[in-house]
């Protein structure tokens, strides 16, 4: 039976991978920023998912204004990395687990989540910043990645609860397959930031390490914030943390926080990262 | 019945609703088409023979001739859209957020530095005096 066995939260931000890709990692300002993705990567060593679930956002790269699914679940058997308006990234392609991604598209969709369907599609920094800091550079992903784009971008997101929800069938559907897999799950975005307008550069560490903190110790009271919560004291664009909801959603109710990063700044961004691990 | 925008009372601050984004289809679908190599040529080549291919209102092709970051969001646009248009010009994400701050790009990234805008003061549009 494939298991899911721990969560990963995780910011995105475009300029970490920026700063990967060129070789800045070492630089001052970088320095503190990947300091606290280390224990991440032995985590990951040790942890060896055969499957990642990334939950993440496309910034308009699959997806323009045309058509915004709500969720899209990837199920063609591997993603580019996609040229976002200064090349693509030099990154590995990502390969999905194709049978285990169709089992899961119509497990949700029967158990009444009516996900969109990929099988084409580019990825952007939203799905594979993630990778980076936690594999580092290797030539190949180490694990096979099942993407599932959420829209945060135009308002409304699905709502917290939604997403919670939605993570407990996700767990159902993996629970359901037959394969032996260890399947770890990501849920990416945040945290406090403002990329727009006269706000601007707001950040609000009290207000994200209260998330952090929440995540395990009260995951379900957390799954109910309004949205008008995050927009108002995260900033706009840091209504994509609904996503870290799927992520917790898909873990048992009792789990235990193994490892934690928080820095300000990357960029325009407050960078936070946990790791969340079920116990047993 | 009309939705209520819980959001509308938030200072300094644009949230891309349905309704911004219908406002804003054609200069955002003009802004992402330079997120590939082949519209940022076109862009290049023939500014405004590459701007009259979208029907976006003259005041948004206004906006986007006099690189009016903020104007074009008043106008629908997102900013996931009109970076890429920033981008074009080589004016990162950080920088781009200097300018419509109207901080500039040197205290804006000095302000980061130090921890970012803080949230007090800036919850409501009532703390700001000329919102
Ligand atoms: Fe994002």
């Amino acid at each position: 039976m494939a298991r899911i066995t721990a969560g990963v939260g995780c910011s995105h931000v475009p300029a970490i991978g920026i700063a990967m890709d060129t070789g800045k990692t070492e630089e001052e300002y970088w320095k503190p920023v990947f300091a606290g993705f280390e224990k991440s990567r032995e985590w990951m060593a040790k942890a060896k998912p055969d499957v990642i679930f990334l939950v993440y956002n496309d910034h308009c790269t699959a997806f323009d204004s045309s058509i915004i699914p709500t969720f899209a679940l990837g199920c063609a058997p591997e993603f580019q990395p996609a040229d976002e308006g200064w090349g693509p990234r030099p990154v590995p392609v990502v390969k999905n687990h194709p049978v285990l991604a169709s089992h899961i598209a119509q497990s949700l969709i029967l158990d009444e989540f009516d996900i969109t369907i990929m099988n084409e599609m580019e990825v952007d920094h939203g799905l594979t910043v993630p990778l980076s800091v936690m594999y580092g550079q290797p030539e190949e992903w180490p694990a096979l990645v099942i993407p599932l784009a959420v829209n945060v971008v135009m308002y409304p997101a699905p709502t917290g609860n939604r997403c919670y929800q939605l993570g407990k069938a996700i767990r159902r559907a993996v629970e359901s397959f037959d394969e032996d897999l260890n399947v770890v799950i990501f849920g990416t975005g945040g945290m406090s930031h403002q990329l727009q307008y006269k706000r601007a550069g707001l950040i609000n560490p009290e207000w994200d390490q209260a998330f952090l903190d929440r995540l395990t110790s009260d995951p379900v009271g957390l799954s109910q914030m309004p949205h008008v919560e995050y927009l108002r004291e995260a900033g706009s664009e840091g209504v994509e943390m609904v996503m870290w909801h799927v992520m917790r959603g898909a873990l048992d109710d009792d789990v235990t926080e193994v490892h934690r990063h928080y820095h300000v700044p990357a960029s325009n961004t407050a960078v936070g990262h946990i790791i969340l691990e079920n116990k047993v | 019945m009309t939705m209520k925008k819980d959001y509308e009372d938030i200072p300094g601050t644009f949230v891309f609703d349905a309704d911004r984004a219908r406002v804003g289809y054609h200069l955002n679908q003009f802004c992402i088409s330079l997120g590939k190599a082949a519209g940022r040529d076109a862009f290049k080549a023939d500014p405004e023979g590459y701007l009259a291919r979208y029907p976006m209102s003259e005041e948004q092709k206004q906006a986007v001739r006099d690189r009016d970051w903020n104007r074009m969001l008043e106008l629908g646009g997102n900013i996931y859209y009109t970076s890429k248009l920033a981008a074009f010009d080589g004016i990162n994400f950080q920088n781009l957020a200097g300018l419509m701050t109207g901080m500039g790009v040197e205290p804006y990234r000095e302000m980061m530095l130090n921890g970012g805008r803080s949230i007090e003061g800036n919850r409501y549009k009532s703390e700001w005096e000329e919102e």
